[in-house]
């Protein structure tokens, strides 16, 4: 068994209310410490450790990481991961509780981080390397492989302030590319940028955990935290909700996650951000759920969605086009169900009207989708048009590893069978084996 | 409890690594094997030198940023290391050289006042800019840990390249009014030790109050001005009652000027047992900004 690197022990950090929201005013802060010397009370106002101002972030929290391994930590906003990673990082110090870690450690919490958009590409790959830790000998060795892996090098000498997005991307990236901790701590928001970048970011941890690094991972991207981690912390107001095998943890985080959202609950639409539209007829709420089944608002790959509009109009209109659009992350539309290609048409009176979508089958490899809609009337005149509504996990729970794919898998699924034939020189061909199955799975299945 | 960085124990020989079938076996080195410890902490905590030492290689980077930043897109560039303060003695020297006839100590009253701008220009600019240091760098500060002592530090140590530029200045003033420098010009590297610290203890305080309370900013620019009129730049010290010296002492400054004065001028007066006060001050300030900056230090990135 590897040694233990980390071992986190009774973690917690309280917060005042309100602490992060606004800087303090000189002024409040005297008249508060006078106010407290009239009473006659101390004058630092936490004395009291349970009062109701206070938070906990995070609150007992015992894990151990081991050699080697690549260790997940997932949970919903506000359940502690960050806080849980900046305590790693040394950014901020716990209320309560210690924190062993041996070896050297660095923490990747944005890509970036010190890039001054007027130094040029190389100054800000030197000054970049030495601020997530490295030596200036060591940035400099390694600053060919660097510049290399970045893609960058004709624009080595240009401020990163005329760079695109990518391109600084890249850059930053690469350098953070070539850490060589024994243990590192790395947030989702890496996550970020084009598909190639993303893969490439993945590509790479999975390359630093194979090396034998320790690495630390946060995310409430599960299918990332499927296909990297062996092991996983999941994380619920502020406690440990789970711990174990990343698959056990998953599972009973879908199975929590699920049971909070209860598939027919409407959610509010007017604060979206919409693409286009007017004020005749829009969404008002929308709900959408996997069809009675368990698993609430996790679509199976090859399991039904129903999606519910509920419009809202001030004038009777004839809406030819309404539709509901599945996207990838990138804002690659992959499924546009339309009622025009039903040959329908929605007739809108003053008031409410219910529209609902039922897709049979989704055919989509598990992932992270994005659900939008568009409505549109007879007359090319665009209603509402929500490209990004709300997020979509698309999981298998049944697959091995919970449906985890890695990046070539593909988008879309398909039902194929597979007959595989030994030939055996002038035997001729003797079959041996077939297989039925769909899309991303190895073992044979039944249909759906 | 503190963040420790001991190199616990070293190992006796290398230790081969399970692997979760890989195929790069990787060897950890004894060196590596370091323990770091996140523990809670209140109350006084220690300088922690060594590790501070650990992360000069970040300091160097930190100035060498503040330098390649400060003149970027400007027509004069280095020149604006002089500009304010050689404007600020014409004048001087035509208000109180001329017109008020402020005693010089039978000095030319240009090269009187520039011998204190020096330093003052660059105490009043390492001050200001320590003061918003942290503040300014606020997503290193969030996203990434090194001891937070570098970023003051770096801007005041910084700020002595503007202070050379000022000081080859003077030096070519000195000899344009004919001064020949005695030995007592040997004893400026001195001052200026004594003026980088005060400027250090001071923005260290400062920079710290101004994570917590924003009016600092504000405080910090009048503070700067009123100081300049506590600090013997427009006049003599000689016009100060000698029984209110060492109260005038107590301000760093005084003990920094005069001392300048002094070691460039012909005929200024020998520091004296105020020179003592100045210093007691500059180390008393010093001290207490570097054990409030570690005390606070922490939950710098909780405020920010």
């Amino acid at each position: 068994m590897a040694e233990v690197v980390v071992r986190a022990e009774a973690l917690g950090k309280r917060y005042r209310l309100g602490e992060r929201e606004r800087y303090r005013h000189l002024g409040a802060a005297l008249t508060r410490g006078v106010a407290a010397r009239l009473r006659g009370k101390g004058y630092r106002d936490d004395a009291s450790p349970e009062r109701d101002d206070h938070l906990w972030a995070l609150r007992d929290v015992s894990f151990e990481v081991r050699e080697g391994e690549t260790f997940g930590v997932i949970g919903s906003n506000g359940a502690g991961k960050s806080t849980l990673l900046k305590i790693l990082s040394r950014i901020t110090r716990p209320t309560t509780g210690v924190v062993r870690m041996t070896g050297q450690v660095a923490s990747l919490l944005e890509v970036g981080t010190g890039f001054h958009p007027e130094l040029t590409g190389r100054e800000n790959v030197l000054l970049n390397g030495v601020i997530l830790g490295m030596k200036r000998r060591e940035v400099n060795r390694r600053f060919d492989a660097i510049v290399d892996f970045s893609g960058i090098a004709p624009f080595l000498d240009t401020p990163v302030k005329r760079y695109s997005s990518g391109m600084y991307l890249r850059l930053a990236f690469a350098v953070a590319a070539h850490l060589e901790p024994d243990i590192l701590i790395v947030d989702e928001v890496l996550a970020v940028g084009d598909v190639e970048f993303q893969r490439k970011c993945l590509g790479k941890m999975d390359e630093v955990a194979r090396e034998g690094r320790t690495v630390f991972f946060v995310s409430h991207n599960i299918n990332a935290v499927q296909r990297l981690c062996t092991r996983s912390l999941a994380l619920e107001s502020g406690r440990v909700a789970s711990i174990g095998e990343t698959r056990d943890v998953v599972a009973w985080y879908l199975g929590e996650t699920a049971a909070m959202t209860a598939a027919d609950e409407w959610i509010e639409a007017a604060h979206l951000p919409r693409q286009r539209g007017g004020d005749d007829v829009r969404v008002i709420r929308f709900s959408y759920g996997t069809d009675g089944s368990l698993r609430g608002r996790l679509p199976h790959p090859e399991g039904p969605l129903e999606v519910k509009l509920l419009l809202e109009a001030q004038a009777a209109r004839s809406l030819a086009s309404v539709a509901i659009t599945i996207s990838d992350q990138f804002g690659a539309t992959l499924v546009n169900a339309d009622v025009v290609t039903l040959g329908e048409t929605v007739q809108v009176k003053p008031g409410h009207t219910l529209v609902t979508f039922r897709i049979r089958a989704l055919h989509l490899t598990p992932g992270t989708y994005v659900l939008g809609w568009w409505i549109g009337d007879a007359g090319d005149v665009v209603c509402d048009f929500v490209e990004r509504a709300i997020q979509l996990d698309v999981v298998d729970t049944a697959a091995p590893g919970l449906g985890a794919r890695s990046a070539g898998d593909g988008v879309v699924t398909c039902d194929f069978s597979v007959s595989i034939e030994t030939q055996r020189g002038d035997d001729g061909a003797a079959p041996t084996h077939a297989a039925t199955g769909l899309g991303t799975r190895q073992e044979p299945q039944s249909q759906v | 409890m503190i963040y420790a960085h001991k190199v616990s124990q070293p190992v006796e020989e290398s230790l081969e690594i399970e692997q979760r079938s890989a195929p790069a076996a990787r060897v950890l080195r004894a060196d590596d094997r370091r323990e770091i410890l996140i523990a809670p902490r209140s109350g006084w905590a220690p300088l922690e030198l060594r590790e501070h030492w650990s992360y000069r290689d970040l300091l160097y980077f930190l100035i060498w940023r503040v330098l390649k930043l400060r003149y970027k897109q400007t027509v004069l560039g280095i020149a604006w290391a002089v500009i304010p303060a050689v404007a600020t003695m014409v004048i001087f020297t035509v208000i109180f050289g001329r017109l008020v006839g402020v005693t010089s100590n039978g000095s030319p009253y240009a090269l009187f006042s520039f011998a204190a701008l020096v330093p003052w220009t660059y105490f009043a600019n390492a001050v200001t800019q320590s003061t918003n240091s942290l503040v300014e760098n606020e997503r290193l500060v969030t996203k990434v840990y090194f001891p937070r002592l570098l970023l003051p530090l770096a801007t005041t140590i910084a700020g002595l390249l503007d202070f050379l530029v000022g000081f080859v200045v003077l030096v070519v003033l000195m000899f344009s009014f004919g001064v020949v420098p005695t030995a007592a010009f040997l004893t400026l590297p001195a001052f200026a030790a004594l003026m980088v610290a005060a400027a250090f203890g001071v923005g260290l305080c400062l920079s710290a109050l101004n994570v917590y309370y924003r009016d600092v900013r504000y405080a910090t620019a009048f503070l700067i001005q009123f100081w300049l009129f506590a600090t013997p730049v427009a006049y003599a010290t000689s016009i100060i009652p000698t029984a209110w010296r060492p109260l005038f002492a107590v301000n760093p400054m005084v003990g920094v000027v005069d001392g300048f004065r002094w070691a460039v001028l012909e005929n200024a007066p020998a520091p004296r047992v105020d020179l003592l006060i100045s210093v007691f001050s500059v180390v008393v300030t010093l001290c207490v900004g570097l054990f409030y900056f570690r005390r606070v230090e922490d939950s710098f990135a909780d405020v920010v």
